[in-house]
């Protein structure tokens, strides 16, 4: 069940800051193109993004919340680590960055003290 | 990179003032939200009005403001200092957070898991420092 709650807090997290980053660069176009309909329909959808973004948020919390009341928080802290490997496993796959030996050693560091922590 | 970095400058001391304010924060929220979750009876579940209503115990509700008041400084330590500053160090969290459980809450930390966040420290130090996050292009030497 911890990893259960463990992986909800995580993804929630990586999810969320996705949307954020994805409104920002949304806002920086705006300027650009922001004219009738167009900018009507910009704006919608940075709602719904943001709104998404927000309650990805909210779960990671609530989630949390959970997490810390079942688990130690010498446990549910440093569990919720993994979304640097998420983060660096969706920059390689998703969106195709480049990622350096050293990001790649980190995620993998931040991967064994995840399960070392659980264990 | 921080804003004034030269050693004893007003800009890398109001730096490291935010970011102490801001480990400080984090330490109370997380251990006065873990202690006050642990006093209710009834398990959080799908519910929310199970969250909310734990939210009444005052220390969750402590915890949630220090919290709260943690994101806020966040981004105003984000406003001072590059993320590949921020990540790095507040990395340290991972390892204080389990040091607050030990010494506060009397969890049980074997060396195990000692081990496992000091690996987690090292490794969102490393990640943390590549920084893909801020803009690459400017940050990168052809």
């Amino acid at each position: 069940m911890k990893w259960v709650l463990v992986a909800a807090i995580v993804v929630a997290t990586v999810l969320g800051d996705l949307l954020q980053s994805h409104e920002m660069k949304r806002a920086g176009e705006q300027s650009v193109s922001a004219r009738g309909l167009a900018r009507l329909l910009h704006t919608i959808v940075r709602r719904r993004l943001l709104f998404l973004g927000v309650a990805c948020n909210a779960v990671s919390f609530f989630t949390f919340m959970a997490l810390v009341q079942r688990e130690p928080l010498s446990f549910a802290v440093p569990a919720s680590s993994a979304s640097f490997v998420l983060e660096t496993l969706l920059a390689k796959f998703i969106l195709h960055e480049r990622i350096g030996t050293q990001g790649a050693a980190g995620a993998l560091a931040v991967l064994a003290g995840v399960v070392l922590v659980g264990g | 990179m921080i804003k004034g970095q030269t050693c004893f400058s007003s800009g890398a001391l109001k730096t490291y003032s935010v970011l102490l304010l801001f480990l400080a924060l984090k330490a109370v929220g997380n251990s006065a939200m873990a202690w006050g979750m642990k006093q209710i009876p009834e398990r959080m579940s799908m519910n929310p009005a199970l969250y909310l209503r734990a939210m009444l115990e005052p220390f969750v509700a402590m915890g949630v403001a220090a919290l709260i008041l943690a994101l806020l400084t966040r981004m105003a330590l984000l406003s001072l200092a590059d993320l590949s500053f921020v990540l790095p160090v507040t990395a340290v969290g991972y390892v204080i957070a389990v040091f607050l459980g030990k010494v506060f809450l009397h969890e049980t930390v074997t060396s195990q898991r000692w081990l496992g966040a000091l690996l987690i420290f090292a490794g969102a130090v490393l990640v943390g420092s590549t920084s893909r996050s801020t803009t690459p292009s400017a940050q990168e030497p052809e």
